[in-house]
């Protein structure tokens, strides 16, 4: 099940991404994912709840937008959407396609988030980013 | 309090794509043309891959393999037998390898001397189709006797690969499979994308699968002389 090591990585990066932005907590998670990505949606929202555990995330709600696979067919010059991924052909006129547009995105779109930049000024957030001087300690 | 909402815009696998592109160019800089095999268990792979190692290494290239296991070492023994240099990768239970796995076990050896370097991904036909490992080739192979209808079954997968095979063909009699249902299916995931079918046991279409390969190969290196500086 590699949706374990999917969820793994976009913990990783949204952490990064909520910490960059002083986040205290994240609550909403927005995912792309494509219709080719592989990716098994309940599986994906099965393992990112335990491995937000603990975590900047735990308890974020996953939201996942699913892209469908669009193809460029050259005859028609256009895009169009699949209307089944077992069949790589233009919608238009059924020429067959591999030039794919759209459908693989495995992307984190947007996090929700409590905290940060918005509560400027002497809040407990910004008090807790002054540097402590601590009677000579190292870390 | 209104929540903050951040627009983040990255890719969920980025730190494996920026490895597995910074292998590719290492890869390339050297002339070490990688193919990653992707397949469900038994399709023979490990079996053509020996057959594969033996015959690239009479023809005088410099060849080396990793393989992917989830608990054995059986595969990573098999193809030693070729006399190749043969590293395995043991995932426990993880179903696909990603390209820092691949890096790991590259340490120490001496993977720029090589013209071919293959990489036995696990069995499934899902999950590795997500991971670039830095690969110039991905090939996807399909045993007679799974059916012509697997790759209707798992798009994803064969719509990454570069070319598949049909391997166990000795057996498509028996199995009474349809080869051209199957290339058709193929096709439909992926049109363009060309057949080879093998049968390691008989030795049947192993030496077009090494010319194609030898070819890509040729390509690969033709492409490298062209984009080098010229002095
Ligand atoms: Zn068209």
């Amino acid at each position: 099940m590699h949706e374990l090591s999917i969820a793994q990585h976009l913990v990783e990066i949204a952490t990064e991404a909520a910490r960059d932005a002083g986040a205290r907590r994240v609550t909403r998670v927005g995912i792309r994912v494509g219709e080719l990505s592989c990716v098994h949606r309940e599986a994906l929202e099965f393992c990112f709840d335990i491995v937000t555990k603990g975590t900047l995330l735990e308890g974020a709600e996953l939201t996942i937008e699913e892209i469908p696979v669009e193809v460029y067919c050259p005859s028609c010059d256009r895009v169009s959407r699949l209307e089944s991924i077992q069949r790589f052909r233009c919608a238009r006129c059924g020429q067959a396609t591999a030039d794919i547009r759209r459908g693989r995105e495995l992307e984190l779109d947007s996090l929700e988030v409590d905290g940060g930049e918005e509560s400027v000024g002497v809040t407990p957030d910004s008090l807790d980013d002054r540097p402590v001087q601590l009677p000579a300690e190292s870390s | 309090m209104k929540p903050r909402i951040l627009q983040v815009r990255t890719q969920i696998l980025k730190k494996n794509d920026e490895l597995a592109r910074a292998m590719r160019e290492a890869f390339v800089a050297a002339g070490v043309y990688v193919v990653n095999l992707v397949s469900s268990p038994g399709t023979g792979k490990t079996r053509l891959l020996q057959t594969t190692l033996r015959r690239l290494r009479s023809r005088g290239y410099d060849v080396a393999a990793i393989v992917g296991d989830l608990e054995t070492d059986n595969d990573a023994r098999r193809l030693a037998e070729s006399g190749a240099p043969v590293r395995q990768i043991q995932t426990h239970g993880c179903c696909h390898l990603e390209a820092d796995m691949v890096r790991d076990h590259l340490a120490g050896w001496d993977w720029e001397a090589l013209d071919f370097l293959f990489v036995e991904n696990i069995g499934n036909l899902v999950c590795p189709a997500s991971w670039d490992l830095g690969e110039s080739l991905r090939i996807a192979l399909l045993s007679v006797t799974e059916g012509e209808d697997k790759p209707l079954k798992y798009p994803g997968l064969f719509n990454t690969a570069d070319a598949a095979i049909l391997t166990k063909l000795d057996l498509a009699e028996p199995c009474e499979f349809d080869r051209v249902a199957a290339r058709a299916n193929i096709d439909s995931v992926r049109p363009g994308m060309p057949v080879l079918e093998t049968s390691a046991k008989t030795g049947e279409g192993v030496e077009e699968w090494i010319e194609f390969l030898c070819g890509r190969r040729d390509q690969f290196v033709r492409s490298l002389k062209k984009s080098a500086p010229s002095c």
